[in-house]
Parts: C-alpha cells; sequence; structure tokens
C-alpha cells in the first residue's frame, strides 16, 4: 500500500466548473436570507451560474487534460455531460418556479441543493478515480434525498425521501465495498492503473476483483434504476415533486451512466467476458421490467418512472458495447432524453392545480380538444421517448443499437427493438385518453410562462435532433 | 426538388390549415381540398415527364443530411413507384372530397388526411435506408390518429392494433438496416444508407442474406398483410372512417408489396429465390382464406377487408413468380386492387352513411330505390372479380400467366381465388341489391348525390381504362420491371451456374432479349 501523495500542482481551470458552481450555490444560499419570500431574484441567480457553470466547462484546452494526481479528467464525456447537467438542471429550476408558488414550497435551499446536486454530477462525470467517482455520487445522492422530501406536508413526499435515503444508503454501501475490493485486488483507486493492471497482470480471474465488479454492478445499477436495482425508483418518482421527478430521471442518471462507463467501458473493457453477461441480463430485464410495468400504471408519474428504468435498460447498451460509437451514442441519447422527459414533466405539471395534481392518466382525457397544443406537444415527447422517427428519441436510438450492432450484439439489439415495440402501447395509452376519450371534467390550466418556456425548448430540441441531428451528432463524436 | 416540392405540399398544407379558425369549416375544407388537388396535378406533371424507356431513377436529388453517418436526403421515381405515388395523390383528394361530410373536428382530420399523404409519398420516393425507415413509421402516426379518433366504436382497439403490429415488424426491419449499413460500410469502405448503392454493392453470405431477408419480410408481410399476419386488417378496416378504409387499402398496403419489389428482391435475389416457395403458398393461402373467409362475412366493410387480403395474396404471387409478368401484373394489380377496394370502401361508406349500419342482412332491394348506386356498384364489384374488359381482369390475367411459367398447381391453386371472388361478391351483391326491398329504412334511402358520384366517377374511368387500354400504365414500368426481372431472375441462381461477374452478366443480356421478345408477344396477344 502507498502512501497517498499530496497532488504536486493544484489544477483550478480543469475544476472551474465545479468552483463556479459551488461558489453559485452558496451565493444562493446567502441571498436566500434578504430575499425575502419572492424567489425570482434566487431563480435568477441560480440560472446564471449555470450558464456560466457550461461556459467554463470549456475553459481547459487541450482536452484530455488530467488534474488531482490523475484523478479527475477534462475531457470530452466530461465536458460534454457537463453541459447536458446544467442544461437540464436550469431546465428543472424554470419548471420549479411556477411548480413551487402553486405548491407554496418557499425555501431557497431548494435552489442551492439542485446546483449542488449538479456539483456532484459533474464530479462524478469527470472523476477517474474511485473515491472521487464515490463523492460525486454521494453529493448528488444527499442532495437528491432532500429534494425528494420537499414536500414536507404530504406524507407521499416523506415517504419518497425516506424510502430513497434507505435504500440509497444500502446501495451506497454495496459501492464502496465494491470499491474496497478492487482496490484490494489491483493496489490502487485509480481508473488508469487498474486499467493497467488488469492488462498487465491479467487479472481476469481474480476472484476477488471479480466479487469487487458485482459490487460495483449493483451499487451503480441502484443509482441509474436498473432491474432488479430499480425497487425504489416508482415511488420515489411518484412522491417527489414533480419537477424533482423530472430532474431526477435525467441528471443524475446521466452521471451515473456516465461512471458506468468510465469504470466498465473505459477501464476494464478487457474484464469484458466477466461482466458482459451480468450487464447485458440486468439491461434485458430492465427494458422488459420497465416496460411490462409501465403498462399496468395508471398514474402516469409512475408510468414514466418504469418507462425511465427501461431507457436505463437501453443506455446500458451503450456500457456493453464499451466502443468510443457507443459513449458517444450515449451522449447524444442522455442529451435527447433531457429534451423529451423536461418537456412531457413541464406539460405534467401544467395539468395540475393546487391540491388536485391530476396525475392519472385519466384526467388526461380529451386533452387534445381543449388544448391541442399542449396536447400535440405531450404526443411528440411520447412518441420521442418510445422511438418514433423523425423525433430526436428515434435518432438516440437508432445511434446507441448501431454502437451494438457494430461490436456485434445483435441478440441484445433485437430485444431492444422488441422492447421499443412494447413501450409504444403504453406511450400511446395517454394519446388514446388526449385525443380518443371525451373529456372528463373541465380542465384548469394555467399556462405558467416558465413552465411554457420548458416545453418549448423541449419540443425544438425534440424535433431539431430529431430532422436535423448532424451537427450534434458531429459534437458528440469522441475523437 | 420538383419531387420534393410535391412531396411535402400536403403537409405544408396541413401546416397551414393549422392557423385556420375552427369555425370556419368551409375554408377549411376547401383548402385541404385545394392542396390535395394542386398537389395531384402536380404529380400528373411528374408523370407526363417521366421517361418511360428508362429503368433509372428520375427526378432525383441527393443532399447530404446527416453528414457524420453518411446518411443522405436522396429521392428519386422510377417506374416501380411513379404509378403508386400518382395513385397517392389521387386517392388523397378523392378522400379529402369523400370526408366533405365529416361532422367532428374536421380542421384536425383534414391535417391528419394531408400529414399521411406526404407520410405516404415519402416512402415511395426514398432513396436512402435511414430516409425510408423515417417516412415508413412516420405514417403510422396520422393514420393511427385517424382510425382511432374518427374511426367505429372498436377504434382504439383497431387503431393501437395496428399501430403496435407494424411498429413490430418495421423495428426489426430496422436492425437489419442497421446491419447492412455496417456490412456495406466495411465491405466498400463507405458509410452511407443509399439504397441504389446498396443495390449494387450487397454481397452478404447466403446464410445471412435470409436473415436479412426475413426481417425486411416480416415488416412488408405484415403490411401487405400476408396470410398468418392479417388479423390487423379487419379491425383497422372496419373501425376507420370511408377515407381512413380507402387509404389503407389503396395506399397504406401497397407500401409492403413496393417494399418487396425495392427491397427483398433487389437487395437479396438468392433468398429471394429460395423462398419462393414459401411465399408462394402463403399467398395462395391467403388468396383462397381471404375469400372464403370474406364469403361468410355479415359485415359489408368486413367482406371487403378481407377480400383485400384475398388480392394482395395475387400480387404477393405475381411479385415473386420473379418473372416479367409476374411483375407486371403484381404492379397493374396494386393500382387496380387501390381502385377497385377503394371505389368500394367509398360505396358502402355511402350507404353507411344513410343507415350507419354495414350489415348485409339489413339491406336488400337497394336497386329498386338507388339505381345509380346499384350500377356504379355493380361495375365496381365485376371490376374486383376480374371481368374482361375490366382492370381486374389485365392484372390477375398477367400475374396468373406469370405463376404458371413457375408452377402450373401454383397457377391452378390462385385461380379458384377468382372463382371464389366471384362466389362471394356476386353473392353479397344479390343479397344487397336485389331480393326484395322490404326493410322500410331502406324505403327512404336517397339516391347518391353529386358529391359522391365525384368521389366514384373517376375511379369508374379508370376501371374501363385500364380494363380495356392499359398500355399507358404498363408502359411506365416496363424498363424498371425489365431491369428488376434481370436481377433476381430464377435463371441467376439455377444449380450448377456461375455466380461470378462474367456468368451474371452473360445471363444479364440474354434476359434482356427475352424480355424484349417477352414484350412484343404481349403487345400481339394484346391486340
Amino acid at each position: 500500500m502507498e502512501p497517498i501523495l499530496a497532488p504536486k500542482s493544484i489544477d483550478l481551470i480543469a475544476l472551474a466548473p465545479v468552483l463556479v458552481l459551488s461558489v453559485f450555490a452558496m451565493g444562493v444560499l446567502v441571498l436566500d436570507l434578504w430575499a425575502g419570500k419572492n424567489k425570482t431574484l434566487i431563480m435568477f441567480v441560480s440560472l446564471v451560474g449555470l450558464l456560466m457553470t457550461a461556459i467554463s466547462a470549456f475553459a481547459k484546452n487541450p482536452i484530455p487534460a488530467f488534474a488531482f494526481t490523475d484523478s479527475y479528467i477534462v475531457d470530452h464525456l466530461s465536458i460534454f455531460f457537463t453541459c447536458i447537467f446544467t442544461l437540464s438542471s436550469a431546465m428543472a429550476i424554470l419548471l420549479s418556479s411556477d411548480y413551487n408558488e402553486r405548491e407554496e414550497i418557499k425555501v431557497g435551499e431548494y435552489y442551492a441543493l439542485i446546483l449542488l446536486c449538479t456539483v456532484g454530477m459533474i464530479v462524478l462525470a469527470s472523476s477517474t478515480d474511485m473515491i472521487m467517482i464515490f463523492l460525486g455520487i454521494e453529493i448528488v445522492s444527499i442532495c437528491l434525498y432532500v429534494l425528494a422530501g420537499f414536500k414536507r406536508d404530504d406524507p407521499v413526499s416523506n415517504e419518497a425521501a425516506l424510502k430513497y435515503f434507505l435504500l440509497g444508503a444500502f446501495a451506497t454501501g454495496f459501492l464502496l465495498y465494491g470499491m474496497t475490493l478492487v482496490y484490494g485486488s489491483t493496489g490502487s483507486t485509480n481508473l488508469f492503473k487498474i486499467a493497467e493492471f488488469v492488462k498487465t497482470q491479467g487479472a481476469q480471474s481474480n476472484p476477488l476483483l471479480l466479487m469487487g465488479i458485482v459490487l460495483l454492478i449493483i451499487g451503480l445499477g441502484f443509482k441509474v434504476a436498473a432491474v432488479p436495482f430499480h425497487m425504489w425508483a416508482p415511488d420515489v418518482y411518484q412522491g417527489s415533486p414533480t419537477p424533482v421527478t423530472a430532474f431526477m430521471s435525467v441528471g443524475p442518471k446521466a452521471a451515473a451512466f456516465a461512471a458506468f462507463f468510465r469504470v466498465f467501458a473505459e477501464t476494464i473493457p478487457e474484464m469484458a467476458p466477466a461482466w458482459e453477461m451480468l450487464l447485458c441480463s440486468v439491461a434485458v430485464l430492465s427494458m422488459f421490467v420497465g416496460n411490462l410495468g409501465a403498462i399496468m400504471q395508471t398514474n402516469i408519474k409512475r408510468m414514466l418512472a418504469f418507462s425511465s428504468i427501461s431507457h436505463a435498460g437501453y443506455l446500458l447498451i451503450a456500457v456493453i458495447a464499451k466502443s468510443s460509437l457507443a459513449g458517444s451514442g450515449l451522449l447524444f441519447y442522455m442529451l435527447t432524453y433531457t429534451f423529451t422527459t423536461f418537456g412531457a414533466f413541464g406539460i405534467i405539471i401544467l395539468l395540475g392545480r393546487k391540491g388536485q395534481e391530476n396525475l392519472e392518466i385519466e384526467n388526461y382525457s380529451g386533452l387534445a380538444y381543449k388544448h391541442p397544443i399542449l396536447a400535440i406537444s405531450m404526443t411528440v415527447f411520447l412518441l420521442s421517448l418510445g422511438g418514433l422517427p423523425p423525433f430526436a428519441g428515434f435518432v438516440a436510438k437508432f445511434y446507441l443499437f448501431s454502437a451494438a450492432m457494430e461490436e456485434g450484439f445483435v441478440a441484445l439489439v433485437i430485444i431492444a427493438v422488441l422492447n421499443s415495440a412494447i413501450s409504444f402501447y403504453y406511450y400511446l395509452k395517454v394519446v388514446v385518453f388526449m385525443y380518443m376519450k371525451e373529456p372528463a371534467g373541465e380542465f384548469q390550466i394555467s399556462l405558467a410562462p416558465m413552465t411554457l418556456f420548458v416545453i418549448i425548448i423541449g419540443i425544438i430540441g425534440t424535433i431539431d435532433l430529431g430532422i436535423f441531428p448532424d451537427s450534434i451528432i458531429a459534437l458528440t463524436n469522441i475523437p | 426538388m420538383f419531387l420534393t416540392f410535391v412531396t411535402f405540399l400536403p403537409i405544408f398544407g396541413a401546416f397551414f390549415l393549422a392557423f385556420l379558425p375552427k369555425e370556419n369549416e368551409g375554408a377549411i375544407k376547401q383548402t385541404a381540398l385545394a392542396v390535395a388537388a394542386a398537389d395531384f396535378l402536380l404529380s400528373l406533371l411528374l408523370w407526363t415527364n417521366f421517361d418511360d424507356s428508362s429503368h433509372r431513377m428520375q427526378f432525383e436529388y441527393n443532399i447530404s443530411w446527416i453528414e457524420s453517418w453518411g446518411i443522405n436526403y436522396h429521392i428519386g421515381i422510377d417506374g416501380i413507384s411513379l404509378l403508386l405515388y400518382v395513385m397517392t395523390t389521387f386517392l388523397t383528394m378523392i378522400c379529402v372530397i369523400a370526408s366533405w361530410d365529416v361532422k367532428k373536428h374536421i380542421r384536425e382530420y383534414m391535417m391528419a388526411m394531408l400529414a399521411l399523404s406526404t407520410g405516404m409519398l415519402g416512402v415511395f420516393i426514398s432513396l436512402d435506408l435511414f430516409m425510408f425507415y423515417v417516412f415508413w413509421e412516420f405514417q403510422l402516426v396520422p393514420m393511427y390518429i385517424i382510425v382511432g379518433v374518427w374511426g367505429g366504436p372498436r377504434r382504439v382497439y383497431a387503431a393501437v392494433k395496428f399501430f403496435i403490429y407494424t411498429a413490430v415488424g418495421s423495428l426489426l426491419m430496422l436492425v437489419a438496416i442497421i446491419w447492412i449499413y455496417f456490412h456495406i460500410k466495411e465491405t466498400t469502405g463507405v458509410a452511407t444508407a443509399d439504397i441504389l448503392f446498396i443495390t449494387d454493392h450487397l454481397s452478404a453470405p447466403l446464410d445471412i442474406q435470409k436473415w436479412l431477408w426475413l426481417a425486411f419480410f416480416l415488416a412488408f408481410a405484415i403490411k401487405v398483410p400476408m396470410f398468418p399476419f392479417h388479423t390487423w386488417l379487419p379491425d383497422a378496416h372496419v373501425e376507420a372512417p370511408t377515407a381512413g378504409s380507402v387509404i389503407l387499402a389503396g395506399v397504406l398496403l401497397k407500401m409492403g408489396t413496393y417494399g418487396f419489389l425495392r427491397f427483398n428482391l433487389p437487395f437479396f435475389p438468392q433468398a429471394s429465390y429460395d423462398f419462393m416457395p414459401f411465399i408462394a403458398w402463403l399467398s395462395i393461402i391467403g388468396i383462397v382464406y381471404g375469400a372464403l373467409v370474406s364469403m361468410v362475412q355479415e359485415d359489408l366493410k368486413k367482406l371487403v377487408a378481407y377480400s383485400s387480403v384475398s388480392h394482395l395474396g395475387f400480387v404477393m404471387l405475381g411479385i415473386f413468380a420473379l418473372n416479367e409478368y409476374g411483375i407486371q401484373g403484381a404492379l397493374i394489380q396494386n393500382i387496380n386492387h387501390g381502385i377497385s377496394t377503394g371505389a368500394l370502401f367509398l360505396l358502402v361508406g355511402v350507404i353507411y352513411d344513410r343507415r350507419h349500419t354495414r350489415l348485409i342482412k339489413e339491406f336488400g332491394g337497394l336497386s329498386k330505390q338507388m339505381p345509380i348506386y346499384a350500377v356504379c356498384f355493380m361495375i365496381v364489384a365485376l371490376s374486383s372479380i376480374g371481368l374482361p374488359g375490366m382492370n381486374g381482369f389485365v392484372g390477375e390475367f398477367l400475374v396468373l400467366l406469370g405463376i404458371f411459367q413457375v408452377n402450373g398447381l401454383w397457377a391452378a391453386c390462385a385461380t379458384s381465388g377468382v372463382i371464389l371472388a366471384a362466389c362471394y361478391i356476386l353473392w353479397m351483391f344479390q343479397r344487397v341489391m336485389f331480393l326484395e326491398l322490404k326493410n322500410p329504412e331502406n324505403m327512404k334511402l336517397k339516391d347518391m348525390n353529386v358529391r359522391e358520384l365525384i368521389t366514384i366517377v373517376p375511379l369508374l374511368i379508370l376501371i374501363f381504362w385500364i380494363g380495356l387500354y392499359p398500355k399507358p400504365f404498363m408502359k411506365t414500368f416496363d424498363a424498371s420491371v425489365n431491369h428488376l426481372v434481370s436481377r433476381v431472375s430464377p435463371d441467376n441462381f439455377r444449380p450448377k451456374q456461375d455466380h461470378g461477374a462474367g456468368g451474371h452478366h452473360a445471363s444479364l443480356i440474354t434476359k434482356r432479349e427475352l424480355a424484349k421478345l417477352n414484350q412484343k408477344l404481349k403487345k400481339t396477344s394484346h391486340n
């Protein structure tokens, strides 16, 4: 065991996005003392902070650059992910502004927590050291535990937070234990050193290492809500405040996938025979359980929770395929997923009102004839989630499946496309209610401007990435 | 560019309709009709500028779309797609007129109809696999909405079934498309999904060819629909509104047969040849089964729907005769089915609008009450049977001629379909039109009005035109069919023949000469 050396040079520029965002998060906390009940200023500051973070992500040149004795990396993947995180957090904050007013959540820490959570995500996506990964995951998780329970007087929200916390802490234990075992068998927590060790020593059959990898799959699998570690997802998604649900199903998930990709596809691809089958079965199970489970749901948030489980299954394909094309596919998929998910949740928020959230799918009956634009937007989002051209979801799936196909995972791709067909069933179910049923009651929709803005961004993103994806695809290409 | 304009004109029309006020129904309908009619006329312009003597793609336009993947916006028309293209615009126009009296949400209806038109046109002109897939899936949505919103009592079930069925098939096709994309990239070094390039360069080993063939087959067989995959069709047809049924029968099913001609045959000639008996028997089962099931239907629309299964069996049989007569017959039968079955659905719609029932036993003796209707119905019914002098005869005759050259037994089995068709159509006609006019409800029926006549008469003209003088139609695809047959002819794959380039070209030349001879033969037989 070697002593941990102090970093020779402290490269703050590499760390710029994390620093900027942390400063803004603290600033928001302090500002809250003076802001009083009107949270518009806080919101605005948070958005500016996110924008600055996105810009500062490009500060480090040339890439890839390493910092802090190779435990932190600035590369294509991390920069792109940082942009996705800031985008998703910004959309979450925009969604929250109207929602929080309606539900009378008047706490400034809310925005600070979202920003801090984003810090965690950036750390997670940029880390090349097990310790850093753990740090990132913990920052993200702790923020999320609190956010999930933000509707303090709502027992469902409390249940969500408690459930998420208990199970999350349990999963973190697994993750940490896995890291310990990997450290024990390779002698390092640094991903490059582990990669080096695996390559040179041929540790493929080292039982301790294998055990560690299995535990890592469990820990990370929990964070991305892959089956069989998905039990928390439906309840937590349903119980959390809706903007938090949207936030949770995009940003932190993307961050966990970044870590997944770094650890499995980039560090230990040589050990693929050992973990490939395991991840394949997790992916396949996630798709089936997610999609079949979603069919049964009558609550739209629960339905989207199951749908996000199935999307975790599709995304795992990128990890399994391991290639750089798969990494690019992962980036593109997460970006489209951000647009569609936030758009869909935006509409869910619009449909609710104080004391009556209208979360049952039945409540969407006849929406198309009262608010045709909302209905058509929701249709676009849902069909894009299902992967129907010409929407972004299709291009994203095409990207992922191509990557897997190139690496020869034909059976996996076939299972995935069949699952897409299953998923159409429940996505269409909402469309059926919106277009083919008569309105059950009056819709009392107040078109909150910020929420509408998010929906418009979602629509533009979903259609633009579907019809003219070329520029973004070029950006995602990992050199 | 012109082709792009014609293709996307309807969807721009749909966007335009979105801005018209909902209450102004007259303006909405007139705008929709104007767009559809303009599109039809423009597509006729394509036809007049089309060069019959070439099998090559015409009106081609090729521009990079997703550059990173080598995917292009590549469109063009050849003899195989031209008539289908024109028929699509034509039937869209007819359908807009036929939907004049739609009560509910007329603006959304017309928007869906026009969007559907663009989706279908896109399928026929796409020369890039990725683009083809986009259009292929995209047209599902408007059709799903049309069936699901304006359909009958079980419309939701039918719409979802239609959507899921088609999606399953086409998603497996997507897997095959991705596979081909990488295979082409590997073998030729070019990342492309261009259909023409792939047609020329795809050289997969036979066992893989067969799997790919099956993936494409499933997508198209569901769409056609061939025998075991047909169960969505009766549901969709029965529940769809009249115009929806017309489009479904007239164009959507043709996308399946078009797919076979554009992909399965040229991409995988050897696999197509190997699967020929399999397809032939499925088609024959479809022909006989469809006819027998039609015979016992009590619902007029269901009867017509099952007759589609039977008619499309003929088309498939013609395609997989893999010779000139067969494919020509299949192509002309494609058009015929669109016209005759479309007309049948329109006519069923006429009495459904008046009586709100389609049960055969509710009718009887209509010929006394609605003489013009009865005459129209009779012409269409006879054309559907394939009476000489009408369009159905030309197509079925050519198909049977083609398949007879391959296998006499198949031809014999298929011919039984013609006889059965006469049974179910004429029996139905008798029960609806003749007998006694007993039901007092029927005594109040009014004959067809001008609008309904406007929708039917063009179809009647086409029925006789194709039946008596099919040459203007046939000559559009002669060159393309010759070219296709030269690629896929079984002669290329008969045992003990060299598959190498030299042998291939040798057979190609002889095949062309044979084709010319055949053409001469046909001309004399027609005169």
